[in-house]
């Protein structure tokens, strides 16, 4: 789309709605939000891009085509599975990690690699798709 | 409460996964996407053995996912008959993906044909392996999503038709699962199929308890190509690749059918006169109405499309009988099936490779041509109709043995009236395509099999030789298979208190 003013404003919106999709992907560890809501948010930044900027503009800003996103998106939530097996629990038992050195960071648990997991699934896929119909239409 | 031991029930589910993930975030690269194709599916066989060794010594292995105590977390489990089941699938698949290094075309590879394979595995494993009735429809799911894009590589006009009457009826029967499922959710309060196991004998006889066995019944009869529901089958099967027809007649009805056996024995093993009567009609209409669409199809695809069907009829017909024997009969079958089910496509792509078209009144004289694939047909197609000494004989006779002993002498006649006809089939294709002599040339004379694709196609023809011959090992297994069917107490006992030691 040739409009001016979207191509203005699109990097704008694009920067902050990547943004806040990464901070509701955090959030959603304790609160509200998550790594599908937050690949939605994300999802929708790329797709202004695709709209503004055309489709290979995307393809090239994303560097690596989006269905392998979403490829290693589903590889880090199956490893973050996996990492339970070095505690000695069963598959899908999440780990906690309480570091001492830092107060304001309280842990860092294997529940946070699958829930970005899923994020880059939802971003890769729904960008993909997008830039699919895009393409041919 | 876990140890290393239990993980090696995740192995086979999780191997094909990650192969899958990797393939996909390879995309475009085709050399690494078949690296990881062909590695994930041998490791996940490799990991499938060494669950089956350790169930055949220890009995039943159960693990709940996230370590939440069963009957509330979703757990996998293992016995006889779901490892086994599992090693079968991914022996044949990684035969069928040898296969198509040489026989799917390059662009197809591209387009995805290595993490669809994956990903159909993954559903394919996880359904033999969960013991959670919404898991079960999950892994449904997962192979039905994979097997749509699996039909449609190559994007012609006749695939997409195929796949779409395909998506839609199975789709359906997905829906009738899930309202069945919801159902029994509501009557019981539990998903897990041990502790449904334990509930469901409690519940008093209900029509709405009936109403939930049929739906099921149907449901899991339509995955399974069952009459009068077959009808998706034949009109999908003969469209997409060789490869993925040999993928789908070996694996997706066998999945209905596993999950057919699992419900009926673990969750309803008394399920009531009026599901035992339509499960034996279902079972002697599959069998003889695939056996004479398989007489009257011209298009050979077709054909071998239709044995598919009567042969679930078949595996069905034991689960109908419900004896130690019938259901070591079906479960041989449903091994011998897959095997021979896989071969069959794979020689009919080769048939239909060097003759040119797919009709067989107009294939003819391969025999001068192709003599060892000639060989290799006839003896899968002698396996199919069940003629000694290949191991399509050997389920039959448990079959027709149980039957007579039940007193299911409509079943037994609808076997052995099957197992004739399905013989008329296989020497009337092999007349017409290899021995009819014509002085025509036909229009593909270049074409060349390949040494990869004539070794795998005897692998599998070796192998159902192999087991017609020394049959004890898969007997055996199949025996206890039955014998943990029909007692399900271990199974109820491994899942339930699963997280310890089983002896």
């Amino acid at each position: 789309m040739n409009s001016l003013i979207l191509r203005t404003a699109t990097p704008f919106l694009v920067g902050l709605t990547v943004l806040f999709s990464i901070y509701v992907l955090l959030r959603g560890h304790n609160e509200p939000g998550g790594g599908f809501i937050g690949g939605l948010m994300g999802a929708s930044a790329f797709a202004t891009y695709a709209i503004a900027e055309g489709v290979s503009a995307t393809r090239r800003a994303l560097v690596v085509p989006p269905i392998s996103i979403a490829g290693f998106g589903l590889f880090a939530a199956g490893v973050s599975g996996l990492m339970s097996i070095a505690f000695g629990d069963a598959f899908l038992t999440g780990q906690w990690w309480f570091p001492d050195f830092n107060p304001d960071l309280k842990y860092i648990s294997t529940v946070v690699l699958f829930d970005i997991g899923v994020y880059l699934v939802v971003v890769g896929a729904i960008v993909g798709i997008i830039c699919a119909l895009e393409e041919d239409g | 409460m876990s140890d290393i031991t239990q993980w090696l029930v995740v192995w086979p589910v999780l191997i094909p996964v990650l192969a899958a993930a990797l393939a996909v975030a390879a995309w475009g690269n085709r050399r690494a996407q078949l690296v990881v194709g062909v590695l994930g599916i041998v490791a996940q066989g490799i990991a499938a053995i060494i669950l089956f060794a350790h169930v055949w010594t220890h009995g039943v292995l159960a693990v709940s996912m996230g370590g939440w105590p069963a009957p509330f977390g979703i757990a996998l489990a293992a016995d006889t008959l779901g490892a086994g089941l599992t090693v079968a699938a991914c022996a044949v698949a990684l035969v069928i993906t040898l296969f198509s290094l040489a026989d799917t075309p390059e662009h197809c590879q591209r387009s995805g044909f290595f993490p669809l394979l994956l990903a159909l595995m993954t559903g394919v494993a996880g359904a033999f392996l969960t013991s959670d009735i919404f898991n079960l429809y999950v892994w449904f799911e997962v192979t039905l999503i994979s097997s749509f894009g699996l039909m449609v590589l190559g994007g012609g006009r006749e695939q997409i038709d195929g796949a779409v009457k395909y998506a839609v009826l199975n789709l359906l029967a997905t829906t009738f699962l899930l309202i069945a499922i919801g159902l029994l959710y509501g009557m019981t309060g539990t998903l897990n199929m041990a502790d449904l196991s334990v509930k469901v004998a409690a519940l008093p006889n209900s029509a709405a308890l009936e109403t939930v066995i049929l739906l099921f019944l149907v449901s899991l009869g339509m995955k399974a190509a069952l009459f009068p529901l077959y009808f998706w089958l034949p009109a999908a099967y003969h469209t997409p690749l060789p490869t993925v027809s040999a993928v789908f007649a070996a694996l997706m009805t066998k999945v209905g059918v596993y999950a057919l056996i699992r419900v009926f024995t673990t969750v309803f093993p008394e399920s009531g006169d009026l599901a035992r009567d339509a499960m034996v009609w279902a079972a002697v209409g599959t069998m003889v109405f695939g056996a004479l669409g398989a007489l009257t199809a011209r298009d050979i695809r077709r054909v071998v499309s239709y044995t598919v069907i009567s042969g679930a009829g078949t595996m069905i017909a034991g689960l109908a009988i419900g004896t130690e024997t019938a259901l070591l009969g079906s479960i041989f079958y449903v091994i011998h099936s897959i095997i021979i089910s896989a071969a069959l496509f794979m020689v009919v792509g080769l048939i239909i490779g060097w003759g040119g078209n797919n009709q067989i009144d107009t294939l003819f004289g391969l025999y001068k041509r192709a003599p060892f694939v000639a060989i290799a047909f006839l003896i899968i197609g002698l396996s199919l109709a069940g003629v000694p000494p290949f191991a399509g004989f050997w389920p039959k006779v448990y079959l027709v043995q149980a039957g007579l002993g039940e007193g299911a002498y409509v079943l037994v006649a609808a076997i052995l009236v099957t197992g004739f006809l399905t013989l008329i089939v296989v020497g009337r294709t092999f007349a017409l395509v290899f021995w009819r002599e014509t002085s025509e040339k036909s229009a593909a004379d270049g074409y060349r099999a390949g040494s990869l694709r004539i070794g795998t196609i005897t692998t599998l023809t070796a192998l159902t030789f192999a087991l017609g011959l020394y049959a004890a090992p898969i007997v055996e297994a199949s025996l206890r298979a039955s014998n943990e069917l029909l007692d399900p107490g271990p199974y109820i006992d491994a899942v339930l208190n699963g997280a310890g030691e089983h002896p």
